[in-house]
């Protein structure tokens, strides 16, 4: 019968993992912590705008990582959702810079609580639109329409000259938050550590519960979903959604970082290399995609500095690493074959 | 008819050129095990897709409780009691025994829009799960992920998802093939005792067990029920023993 631990649901092998994991996440909070001092000990404060970037997109990848990893949604348009992110708190702050109103009724804003929480509503609102029409498809098809649909919200802002156009919108400062000087690189540093700690929390939290169980087996077998009574769409739906806002708010903190916002976020090239880092650190896993993201910035700085063709470099090293750790650089760690859900 | 829990009327599936459902009538009472046979090929699992809604048949009607159903979706199908096993597992592979389970009992509760709480401790799943797995005989294996469990383990568990759900009919496609010896007895044991708590539609070559389980059974040839009767009936009839029987089948 029932033994109290199986009943639990506790797997008899997982405590020693669960130990390693917590062990692991209190390393990653020190290190975290103690980067900015380091840095500046070391005289590399460069070292600090690339974490920063570093973990903006490590929001970025997981966020597609919900639909991607877990729910075997193979968007293509993950981009557009980290662009409008982006663009809503250009666009805000270029209306609070002009003092007038955007369509005519919505005032501007450089308050980033205010700009970071529309930035969420907008890109789960695309997220909620393109996703009702995209995920009626499958397969190929669905990877095309999902690309397609992230070109045309690309040609959308090339064509809104108002802001910009191909050359983008400067954000002359970055958004206020808790009277802070989010001008200063470290303070800007912690407040994505911040953001990202609670995001991942939430996160973790969603593939474990319920939601996640059923957005897992949608990945293993859509049809054993529908023997049990389950119709997918709207768990496809929701699950497109919550990504969405998640690339929102990647794109909202990009914005703020980098003071500038352009088409080039929601670029084709830029969801993939969103879906690079996830196949890279590990579909399916809660930290793999932010494991790719560290890995694919830094690559991508390390390699820019020595020669301007570093995508001709930045290639090969990718598919050997594919080839050496097929579920991803997080099964090396770990060494295991199965994802979390 | 009340005491009919399905109803199959004319139902017709074309693939093609190739007719694998033909003007099929048919009739499963309330309580009863029902049986259908036949060569391979014969259209059984096309059959039974069609009346879980994975197929759209090409013309005929399919009534269960007194009700159209042939326009319904597998899920509303399945909320209205229907529940079926696969001849080729359908199964998570990444996940473990019990998840399997406890997702089946977690659909069946209502919808999934939980995002918080996890749902691997939750007993509400766990413990129906458990009870699930212990009924065919998988109680110890609850946390083997399913791509690590034997043919046999993973056609017991595609019966205990099946079960989870409670459903009113029961529409197993091949339980036994492939299955040793005791497991096939502890199978046919099985069925033996969900026969007293629910309707059964079973799809088997093993002819020991259709005999020894089935109270009527259904001759499927060509896509055509070419008769339905008692085992002794069937046995006993002179079309089944040419068309089939006859042919070196028992
Ligand atoms: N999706 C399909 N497309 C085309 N033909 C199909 C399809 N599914 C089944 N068939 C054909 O329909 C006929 C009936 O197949 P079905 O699988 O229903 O037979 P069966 O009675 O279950 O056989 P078995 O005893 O081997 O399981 C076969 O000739 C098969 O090749
Ligand atoms: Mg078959």
């Amino acid at each position: 019968m029932a033994r109290t631990e199986a009943a639990a649901g506790v797997n008899p092998g997982a405590r020693r993992i669960l130990l390693l994991r917590g062990a692991g996440l209190v390393v990653l909070a020190v290190v975290l912590l103690l980067l900015p001092m380091t840095a500046n000990a070391i005289g590399d404060p460069a070292l600090i705008t690339l974490a920063t970037r570093m973990i903006i997109y490590a929001i970025a990848a997981a966020s597609l990582n919900l639909i991607l990893g877990y729910g075997g949604l193979v968007s293509f348009g993950h981009a557009a959702y980290f662009g409008v992110g982006g663009y809503v708190v250009g666009i805000l702050y270029f209306h609070f810079a002009a003092d007038d109103l955007f369509l005519g009724f919505i005032p501007g804003s450089n308050q980033f609580l205010i700009t970071l929480f529309a930035a969420m509503v907008v890109s789960g609102l695309a997220a909620l639109v393109l996703g009702a029409l995209s995920l009626r498809t499958t397969g190929l098809q669905f990877i095309m329409i999902t690309l397609a649909f992230a070109q045309m919200v690309f040609f959308l802002f090339v064509s809104l000259k108002v802001y910009g156009g191909d050359d983008g919108l400067i954000v002359r400062r970055r958004n206020l938050l808790f009277g802070l000087n989010m001008a200063n690189d470290t303070t800007f540093y912690f407040v994505c550590v911040t953001i990202a700690a609670l995001y991942f929390a939430v996160f973790w939290r969603l593939v474990g519960s319920r939601f996640g169980l059923v957005l897992g087996g949608i990945r293993q077998n859509e049809r054993r979903l529908a023997a049990i009574g389950i119709s997918t769409y709207r768990y496809k739906l929701v699950a497109f959604v919550i990504a969405g806002i998640g690339a929102g708010i990647a794109g909202a903190l990009m914005a703020n970082f980098s003071k500038f916002v352009s088409p080039d976020m929601l670029h084709w090239s830029r969801s993939g290399e969103l879906m690079i880092m996830v196949i890279l650190g590990g579909g399916a896993t809660l930290f793999g995609p932010a494991i790719g993201a560290v890995i694919l910035v830094g690559l991508e700085t390390v390699l820019t500095g020595w020669t301007e063709h570093w995508q001709f470099i930045l290639g090969p090293i990718l598919i050997l690493i594919a080839l050496f750790t097929r579920g991803g650089v997080l099964t090396l760690l770990e060494n295991r074959r199965a994802p979390d859900a | 008819m009340p005491d009919a829990l399905l109803r199959v009327d004319h139902l017709t599936k074309r693939f093609g050129g190739l007719t694998a459902t033909n003007d099929l009538s048919l009739e499963v009472r309330t309580g009863e095990l029902h049986a259908v046979i036949g060569p391979n090929g014969a259209g059984k699992t096309t059959l039974i897709s069609q009346l879980f809604g994975e197929l759209a048949p090409n013309a005929g009607t399919i009534h269960f409780a007194g009700e159209d159903i042939t326009a319904l979706s597998t899920a509303a199908r399945v909320r209205r009691g229907l529940a079926r096993s696969f001849q080729i597992t359908q199964l998570l592979f990444d996940y473990s025994a019990l998840d399997n389970v406890a997702l089946a009992v977690q659909a069946h509760l209502g919808h999934s829009y939980h995002f918080w709480a996890d749902a691997r401790s939750d007993r509400a799943l766990t413990e129906p799960a458990l009870l699930g797995l212990a009924r065919v005989g998988l109680e110890g294996r609850a946390h083997v992920a399913v791509k690590e469990m034997s043919h046999g383990e993973q056609k017991q568990l595609e019966l205990a998802i099946a079960l989870a759900t409670r459903p009113r009919l029961l529409l197993l496609d091949e339980p036994m093939a492939g299955l040793g010896t005791t497991e096939c007895a502890a199978t046919i044991d099985l069925l033996r005792k969900l026969k007293q708590e629910t309707t059964i539609l079973l799809v088997e070559h093993d002819m020991d067990a259709v005999f020894a389980l089935a109270d009527r059974i259904s001759v499927l040839v060509d896509g055509q029920c070419i008769t339905t009767g008692t085992g002794e009936e069937v046995r006993n009839n002179e079309t089944v023993r040419i068309a089939y029987l006859g042919e070196g089948n028992v």
